[in-house]
């Protein structure tokens, strides 16, 4: 069976979804040019920030999208993974921040 | 690093990948016919301007990237019979600008020769040298090019791929970032790209791979910052240039699997404005031989100008107004986002 999971040429299909919502697709991808247009922060920096929420959200057409553009934007490669270790320290960071009420629970429960 | 000994696919090879596949199967539409899907009319030619030379194929690297294939193997080169009939066409016709390119088009014996009778006998306002950079640290013979381009009042156009030492020397071939860095050096030093001197030494950057350039105007600040925190260098302009996917170009993107993504890039990013600023539009690419082109990369592909007399020996420049530019898919290359020609972006 022809794998219907996360297919590439999926990707540049995606604006296919204003097809059935019109109104909302464009309000989406009208927002989403918006979020990405030079502002307080450089287009160059959204790339890198993109970049990093791609790989925390797992989304591969979105590190795909952003490897790309980091590199249409002159981004180093070593840029790329600084912000990928970001994401990655801020994943774990969260995990790891749990540990606090998993103490208060164990030493609420302990004599 | 490119092979010593060039492999590139020949001519009507390149032309049929051109034509056929992703163009043929109805997934991506032909140059021709992206046009008239947007309504813009034939691209046709204008007011001559620029006069570009490829004096010929010899160079000192062979770089992963280059569209004329060229290398120290090469031995094509424009002879005297031809320089001479290009300095005619030069004196008979106002010409703003003469774009000396090859190869590494200082290795032509005739070089300096060609440069100072166009200064003498022509009324060329700009001479443009399409210089390598390496070249200027290659032999002895040529450690006075910095002196004699200032003599001359040269106007310098240089690849540098970027301003790291890993990515350039990928491309270019080992040692060539460190070789480059101390040619800007020299070329600093008689006045070439000081901000008081008119002097002018401007660098090009082109992709290292299957990927659109940057925002030109954005890059430039990270070059100017990083090349004068790093090196003290100080240079003019960035020109940012596509990869047109022709010759070696062409074979890289095949062999990585990446031609039918970066042909979509292409096409996706078709950019209507960019089609008014075509530099096909006001420059003619001289082969060695004096044929006659559109631009340098048509020249590569042996698409030439739309005209009976193309030769550099029966070439009315007057009468190639309004002809039709040849195009084929390649063409794509100039047309993709803020589009791209030998002097960077153009919309």
């Amino acid at each position: 069976m022809k794998n219907e999971y996360y297919n590439s040429e999926d990707l540049k299909k995606f604006t296919n979804i204003t097809d059935w919502n019109k109104e909302l697709g464009d309000k989406f991808f009208n927002y989403y040019e918006s979020v990405f247009a030079e502002g307080k922060l450089s287009s160059r920096e959204k790339s890198l920030i993109a970049l990093a929420v791609s790989h925390v959200v797992h989304c591969p057409y979105c590190i795909h999208a952003y490897t790309q553009d980091g590199l249409e934007k002159g981004i180093e490669k070593e840029e790329m993974m600084e912000a990928v270790h970001v994401g990655a320290a801020i994943k774990s960071g969260a995990v790891l921040v749990h540990g606090v009420q998993m103490m208060n629970r164990y030493n609420k429960l302990s004599m | 690093m490119y092979p010593k000994k060039s492999k590139t696919m020949d001519v009507s090879k390149q032309l049929e990948i051109l034509k056929n596949g992703v163009f043929s199967n109805g997934k991506l539409p032909l140059f021709k016919d992206k046009l008239k899907e947007v309504n813009i009319p034939d691209i046709k030619k204008g007011q001559l301007k620029i006069l570009q030379l490829n004096i010929g194929y010899m160079c000192n690297q062979t770089c992963s990237h280059c569209h004329v294939d060229a290398g120290p193997s090469r031995k094509e080169m424009m002879s005297m019979e031809v320089l001479s009939m290009c300095l005619e066409l030069m004196i008979k016709n106002r010409i703003e600008t003469v774009d000396i390119t090859g190869g590494a088009p200082e290795m032509h014996p005739n070089f300096r020769w060609f440069v100072q009778n166009i200064r003498a006998k022509t009324k060329v306002d700009e001479i443009i040298v399409r210089s390598n950079l390496t070249i200027i640290l290659a032999n002895k013979k040529f450690f006075d090019l910095p002196e004699f381009f200032s003599d001359n009042r040269i106007h310098i156009i240089s690849s540098l791929p970027f301003y790291n030492k890993e990515k350039t020397d990928n491309q270019r071939g080992k040692g060539v970032f460190d070789k480059s860095i101390s040619a800007l050096k020299k070329l600093n030093k008689v006045g070439y790209g000081k901000a008081n001197s008119n002097l002018k030494l401007d660098l090009v950057y082109n992709p290292s791979g299957a990927f659109l350039p940057p925002d030109q105007s954005l890059l430039e600040i990270k070059f100017k910052e990083k090349l004068y925190t790093d090196f003290k260098i100080e240079f003019n302009n960035l020109f940012t240039i596509t990869n047109l996917p022709i010759s070696r170009f062409l074979d890289y993107l095949i062999a990585s699997d990446n031609y039918e993504e970066y042909m979509e890039t292409l096409v996706s990013r078709f950019n209507p404005n960019a089609t008014k600023e075509l530099m096909c539009k006001n420059t003619i690419s001289v082969s060695w031989e004096g044929y006659i082109y559109d631009c340098d990369f048509n020249q590569m592909l042996d698409l030439k100008i739309n005209s009976k007399t193309n030769t550099v020996y029966n070439c009315k420049i007057e009468g190639l107004v309004d002809k039709k530019v040849e195009v084929s898919q390649h063409c794509y290359g100039c047309t993709a986002g803020a589009g791209s020609s030998c002097q960077g972006t153009i919309a």
